[in-house]
Formats: structure tokens, sequence, C-alpha cells
């Protein structure tokens, strides 16, 4: 008993010991000036993709129902807290109050979002399941593009035409602006918010998995009508865990929106592409395995910028990589030769110990 | 008044049908038997009680409050837990996990006081750990507490999904096909293991089972059933005599 | 008149949409997966018709072949070295698996042939129909379209009632291990299926190409998620549900750039789709499947 919960203590160390000393040697580099502007400039992305990694890995792993539009939350975060910052920019001026109050905001309007699209979406299964989420974060994607929004005196003016149809006084302020998106959002977030964000991120849902609502929503994944002949209710459950997921991936959007100058809803960082990204670092690093969740968003979000004097043959080289790594984790034919090798590692181990 | 009193149960199935008139009245301790067939309807019977399957028409009442058409999460909050006949346990989850996962009505604590790992979170886990602990002994699967489920042989997942349900602390228990899959040693193992179920918990049980010797040697009541109907019912002696129980089960 | 043309123009990139659909809801019905690169396989036929017509002079019936066979090829492929060796592993597993694929075929695509649009010529020949003193004009390709897909949609229902293979797609589709014991080659089945659904793509890929004449690494992409949407639509796994499905979704999305809003046909496409999922949670002619208990 005791052993067990050691053992998941540990575990959990292990993750938060791995995130930390992984900041401090950064930061060590950073003051030697041993990182390149580039590298640098990827350090609060790359935050910002663990913490859409891990809090995937809560609906694919945990929950096991499969997502492809976890970048529509993210998108949701992003622009709400931007428009949160800019409108307060002038009223709260300590930065770190603001983004503070910036992430609350981004986090409750996505998880509001989750709650919307999983009541209806929950009821599907699998692939159409997968569909819809899809489906949720394109529009999501599309609306925002056509999105104008201003501020004058009289107060905020709507219109999802262009610029001039919000029939503003003439002091009036344009905050969002159609495809342009928002620009001049404060630039609030670091690569020392990004790191504290992520171990926030780790420690809800770790704990959240070791917990009474961990082991329900398990029990759903695992087998659906046992969990319901155990007076288990499904639809909170399923609800509760698809919106602390959308509500982490809405973290992360703030967390992005506040590291540009200008935020725009593009395919390439909204869109399903974005989506699946995160999908795959999930899978690649272990379904349910949150610390092989952070290690493959890491791997594979510096895997194209290590590969850059390939030039043209990065992308390339990501998706072989990509192929060949699912086929050795996943054929049985390579599983099996992988067992082979550690139980013959094994026994002529165990044989040298008897010599 | 019995514990559980089903008067004129039935459904059907496109055309098919699969329950007709079935009523029983079960009294509170008995261990009763319900056979037939393959295809008579017994588990159909089972997710009819459990509230999988609403019921075209007839009534469940249990311990005096009527349950017809409620749906299963709440028929478990009520009292009735089961088994199931092709075994459904939380496979990726450990042993204790899974009677943990049943005890989720008997123990309470706020998601955020568990993220936050608030003194309620430590508290009441050790409680459900003892509990769970406790319920794994009677069932002798405590060295395996932290197996993976789906890493125990056979007999042992019967004997898990049992502890299971008898976790959520039902009024009477469903058992389907216990003996299913389990040679004559397990059998006799698996029946001492219900008698004790019955004695230690004060238990009603209603079970399938195509095992006579299970069912001739532990249930003190039967209903036969036979293409959706009863065929047959009463103490167990008599009905295993009837005729027209033996014309069923060994033709002419 | 504007009505009917927006329609007929709908119908045609519906028709689009259903060949690739098509090709989409026989591998999942089959292979159970989500065959993320099929859009890919669309791009790669329309750049090998490409340089076969525009570049090397051949006629354009020939280019088509030729693509046809190149992209079969590319499909079997594909299916023996990625997907063959993970049939028994996770279906997350092949989904990503078919990920890499699709980001493999647009890098390939992106090094040999570069990353500006090729301005695709028509393959079609035929002349276009003038209607109603000129106010409603049918385009040639609008009109080959729309007549292959219906030859395609015939000639496949054709070859899976009555020919022996497609007698044996149908088995493998509804249980692999029985199809097995009945001595059907189901490695062999699920490899045709490939076949059949690369070469749909190529001709796809061509239709899709003269319609909307640039031609980039990227353009199989967003059709291919389309016409996926499609197959769900009509209730993935059913082929008249994927030809339903591709014309409704052409229909819809046409008719709501010319009447709604261009930025937000794709919202409104995909819209239609969840509240149809929503009232029929497996699609317009899917099969409802009841969990036993």
């Amino acid at each position: 008993m005791k052993n067990k919960f050691n053992k998941q203590t540990k575990d959990n160390l292990i993750t938060y010991g791995m995130v930390i000393a992984a900041f401090i040697i950064m930061q060590i580099l950073l003051s030697m000036g041993k990182v390149s502007s580039l590298m640098e400039g990827l350090l609060v992305p790359l935050c910002t993709y663990v913490i859409l990694a891990v809090s995937l890995n809560l609906t694919v792993g945990i929950l096991g129902e499969l997502s492809l539009g976890h970048a529509g939350f993210m998108c949701v975060g992003a622009f709400s807290s931007a428009l949160f910052s800019k409108c307060t920019e002038a009223t709260i001026t300590n930065s770190g109050i603001r983004f503070f109050f910036a992430i609350l905001v981004g986090a409750a309007v996505a998880a509001v979002f989750g709650i919307l699209i999983g009541i209806p979406v929950l009821r599907l299964k699998g692939d159409y399941l997968a569909i819809v989420t899809l489906a949720f974060g394109e529009i999501i994607k599309n609306f925002i593009n056509v999105v104008y929004l201003g501020r004058d005196s009289k107060g905020f003016h709507f219109s999802m035409k262009d610029t001039m149809s919000l029939n503003m006084e003439a002091d009036g302020e344009v905050l969002i602006k159609g495809a342009q998106g928002i620009t001049g959002t404060p630039n609030d977030s670091n690569f020392i918010v990004g790191i504290v964000l992520v171990l926030v991120t780790i420690f809800i849902i770790t704990n959240l998995v070791n917990s009474r609502t961990g082991r329900a929503v398990m029990a759903i994944r695992d087998n659906r009508i046992a969990a319901e002949s155990l007076g288990i209710n499904i639809t909170k459950y399923k609800l509760l865990a698809f919106s602390i997921s959308a509500s982490l991936a809405g973290v992360a959007g703030v967390l992005y929106a506040h590291n540009l100058s200008t935020l725009t809803a593009l395919p390439k960082n909204f869109g399903y592409n974005m989506s699946i990204m995160i999908l795959v670092f999930v899978v690649l690093g272990g379904i349910g395995n949150i610390r092989g969740s952070i290690i493959a968003a890491v791997i594979l979000t510096l895997l194209p910028e290590l590969l850059r004097g390939l030039n043209d043959y990065r992308m390339l080289i990501y998706a072989i990589v990509l192929i060949a790594m699912m086929l050795f984790n996943w054929s049985p034919k390579a599983i099996e030769v992988k067992e082979k090798i550690s139980t013959k590692f094994r026994t002529s181990c165990k044989g040298k110990k008897e010599v | 008044m019995a514990l559980l009193e089903v008067k004129n149960l039935g459904i059907s199935f496109g055309g098919l049908r699969a329950v007709n008139n079935f009523s029983v009245q079960i009294e509170k301790g008995q261990l009763y038997g319900l056979i037939g067939p393959n295809g008579a309807g017994k588990t159909t019977i089972f997710n009819l009680l459990t509230g999988v399957y609403k019921p075209d028409e007839g009534s469940v009442v249990l311990d005096g409050k009527n349950i017809t058409g409620k749906s299963n999460i709440d028929i478990n909050k009520e009292g009735i837990a089961r088994t199931f006949q092709n075994i459904r346990l939380f496979k990726d989850m450990s042993v204790l996990d899974n009677v943990k996962a049943g005890l989720h009505n008997q123990y309470h604590y706020s998601t955020i006081e568990g993220i936050l790992r608030l003194p309620r979170y430590h508290k009441v886990e050790k409680e459900m750990n003892e509990k769970a602990m406790e319920l794994l002994k009677v069932f002798s699967l405590e060295e395996e507490a932290n197996y993976l489920a789906s890493n125990l042989p056979y007999g042992k997942q019967r004997k898990l999904e049992i502890a299971r349900a008898l976790a959520t602390n039902p009024k009477l228990l469903l058992l389907d096909e216990p003996a299913a899959g389990m040679n004559p040693n397990e059998t006799k193992e698996l029946m001492d293991t219900i008698s004790f179920v019955r004695k230690h918990f004060d238990m009603t049980i209603l079970l399938i089972e195509h095992d006579m010797k299970l069912v001739s040697g532990i249930c003190e009541k039967l209903t036969v059933l036979n293409f959706g109907e009863v065929l047959a019912e009463g103490k167990t002696n008599e009905v295993l005599n009837n005729k027209a129980v033996i014309t069923a089960y060994l033709g002419e | 008149m504007s009505f009917i043309s927006y329609l007929v123009n709908g119908i045609s990139l519906g028709s689009v949409y259903a060949i690739i659909a098509l090709g989409y809801t026989m591998v999942y019905g089959i292979a159970k997966m989500l065959n993320f690169a099929h859009g890919d396989v669309i791009m790669i036929g329309g750049y090998v018709a490409f340089l076969t017509v525009s570049g090397m002079g051949l006629p354009p019936v020939l280019g088509v072949l030729i693509s046809m066979v190149v992209c079969t090829v590319l499909g079997v492929t594909i299916e023996k070295i990625a997907y063959k060796p993970l049939r028994m592993a996770s279906p997350l597993a092949v989904l990503i698996t078919a990920i890499g694929v699709s980001y493999l075929l647009q890098n390939i695509a992106l090094l040999l042939f570069g990353a500006s649009p090729k301005a695709f010529t028509s393959m079609v020949s035929v002349p276009a129909i003038v209607l109603a003193d000129g106010q409603l004009t049918i385009s040639g390709e609008t009109i080959v379209t729309i007549v292959a897909c219906i030859v395609i949609m015939i000639g496949l229902n054709l070859f899976i009632k009555k020919s022996k293979a497609g007698r044996a797609m149908l088995a493998v589709s509804e249980d692999k291990g029985a199809a097995q014991l009945m001595g059907i080659n189901v490695n062999g089945t699920i490899a045709l299926t490939f076949a059949i659904g690369s070469a749909l793509a190529a001709i796809a890929g061509v239709l899709l190409c003269s319609a909307y004449p640039t031609l980039t690494p990227y353009t199989g992409s967003m059709p291919g998620i389309k016409a996926f949407v499609a197959a769900v639509f009509g209730g993935i796994g059913s082929i008249p549900g994927a030809f339903l499905g591709g014309i409704l979704l052409g229909v819809i999305e046409n008719l709501s750039k010319a009447y709604i809003s261009s930025q937000m046909a794709d919202a409104i496409v995909f819209g239609v789709l969840i509240v149809v999922l929503l009232v029929r949670p497996t699609g317009i002619l899917g099969k409802n499947i009841r969990e036993k208990v």
C-alpha cells in the first residue's frame, strides 16, 4: 500500500524535477549567452506546447476520447485574454497582476467553451467525436477571422463585416480587426511564467488523475457500462475532464498570445493542423503518460529547429522520424523483437551474476 | 414485504418478444437463482432490473420504492449492483482502484479538494483504501491489490467484479453467470465465497447460472425461464424435479 | 438564374468531394482507419497529371491514366509499409502514422516541385453549355465532373455488389476474422481497397485542379478534410452515404459562399455537420450499432 503511494509521488517528483532542471539549465545557458536568439524565441512557445500536450493527454489518455479541436480552445483562451489585457492595460498597470487575471479570463472562457461544446459532442463516439471536435475548432478559427470589435466612449461595437460598420465615434479604438486579429497585446509572458504554468498544469493533471474524480474518469474510459452500473455519473465526469482539458488549453493560449505583438487566427497556429500536432505529441509520448507528453512536445518542437541546417529536408526527415517511431513503438512485430532483446539482456545479466 | 418485487415485466426488440410477463419476489437475505436455456432472456431481465433497458411494461419495486424505468446509474444508487456475463473490469486500472471506483458514491470529497490535496483528500483516501482492502481480503485478492486488473487470472477477475459490485454497498446483488468458464475446483471455491458474502454482508443475491451443481448447492429458490416466460418457480428441489423444467433442459 | 448556376457549381464541387469521400469511406469501412494521407494522394495525382500533360505534352486521357497508375501504386505501397504492420495496434497509432504519411507526401512534393503554385491547365476539352439565352453557362469542367462522379458511383456499386472481389470487401468490412476463416484473402482485399481509393483520388485530383487551377503541395489537404467530413456526414463506411454527403457538402459550401459569407462558408459547412451528427450520431445513412451488455 505504502509502496504504491510512494511510487506515484516519486513518479510525479521526477516529472517536476525534470521540468525544473531543464529550466535551470536553460537559465544558466541564457546568462552565459550560449543560447541563439532563435532558441530564445522558442522558449515560450515550447512551454505553450508542453501545456497543450499535457492537457490534451487528459482528454485522450485519461478520458479516452479522441479530440482534434484542442487548438480551438487555445484560440479562445488566446483571444479572450488578449482582449482583456488590451482593455485593462490602462487601468491595471502592474503587468504581473494584469497577466494573472488574463490567465483566469483565458482559462474561464475556454472552460465555458469546453462545456458548451462538450455537452452535445461527448455523446458521440470515437471517430465521430474526432471529426466534430475538428469541426468546432475550425468554426472558432473561422469566426474569429470575421469578427470586428471596437470601443469608444459609448461602449463596445461589434460587427462581422469590416471596421467601417462598427460605426464608432472619432475617438474609437479598434480592438479586433477581423483577419488582422489583435495588435498591441502587452508582452506579459516570459519563460519563467511559462515554466510556472507548465508546473501548475502538471500539478493539476497528475493530482486529478490520482483522485476520486480521476478514477471515475478512467473507469468511464475503460468500461462505460460497468462505470454506470457502479452509479458513476458518466456525463458529469466526461464533461468535467473535457472542460478542465479545454481550460488548460486556454491557459496555453494566454501564454501564447502575450508573447506576440500581433495575434491572428491562422490555420498554422489555431487550425486543425495545430490540433493534430498536439495529438502527435500525446501519442508519441505515450497515451496517458504525462512525462512522455512533455518530452515528446519538447523534442518534436526542437527537432525541426535542430535540423535547420538540412534546410528543405528537415520537414521530410521529421515526417520519416514520425512514421518510423510509430512503427517502432506500436507494430506487434517490433514490440516482439524489443521484448526478445530485453529478455535476452536480462537473462545474460542474471547469468553473469550467478557466475 | 419482499425486498424485490417484480410484476409483469416485459420488453420487445423489434418484433422479438424477449421477456414476457415476468414476475418474481425475493425476500431479504434470500439467495435466489434464475435459470433457463440459452436465449431464454435471463441477462435481458438483469438489464431490465438494472436499468440498462427500459421495460415496455411492468414494474420493479425495491425495498418498497418503485424504481421502474430509472437509469442504471440511479438504480445503482437505489441499491442494486451487478456483475456481467462477459467480465467488465476497468482493465487499465489497478485491482485496488477497481474497488475504489466502486466506492465512488460511498465516500466524498470534491474535485478541487482532490487537485489541491487538501486534508479531506488524505483522510477520505485513507478510509477508502482501508475499506477497499477489507473487501479484497474477503476475496483473497489483497496480495494482488496493485496488479493491473487485466493481469489477474480469469477466476480472480470474476471475484474482483463481485468485490467491486459489493463496494457500492447494495441491498441486492445480481450475479450474471459467476461460474462461467471456471473449472470444478474454482466453482466449488466460488460457491463458498458466495455463501460467505451472503452471511458476512447479510446480502440478498439473485444469480443467473448454468451450472446445476452450483444452483442446487446454494440457491433456496429458483425461477426457470424459457422463451422469455416463467416456466416454473419455487423451492430449488421441487423446481428441479418439475417435469416441464426437465423437458425444457433435456428435451423429450 | 444565378441560383441555378451556384447550385450546379455546388453539385460539381460536391462531386469532387464525393469521389474523394468514396475513397475515404471504403478504406474506413475495411481497414477501420482514418486515412489522413488520402488528401495528399489527390495532390500527387494532380502533380503527375500536370507533369505528363503540361510538361511532357501527352494527351490528357493518357495523363489521367498515368496519374491513376502512379497513385494506385503509391496507395498500395503506403498501405504495405506504413499501415499493415499496425493492423493490430491502437487506432490512434494508425491515425498518427497516417498523419506522418501526409506530412511525408507534402514534403516530398515540396522538394520535387517547390512551394510556388503551378498553373494547372484544364484537362477538359468538353465545351461549355449555354442555356437560357446566355444567362446560364455550365462549364465543360462542371459537366465532366458531375458525369464522372455518377459513373464512378454506379461502377463502384456494381463492382461491390456483383464481383467476387467486391463481395470479399463487404465481408472483410463486416468481420475480418470470419472473412479470413471463409478463405478470403484479407490482406489482398485491403490492398485492393487502397488501390481503388487511390485511383479515385487521382481522378479527383485532376478534376479538382481543372476547376481550381492552382496546384501546391498543400492543395489536397483541405479538400481531404472536407471529403472526410462528407463521408462522416453521409455515414462513414457507406458508399451511397459518401456520395450523398459529398454532393450536399459541395452545395452547402457554394450556396453559403454566394449568399452568406465567403469567409464563413467553411464554418457553415462544419456547423451543418455538427447538427447532422447531433440528430443522427452515425451520419445520414450510417448504421446504428447498439452495444450488447
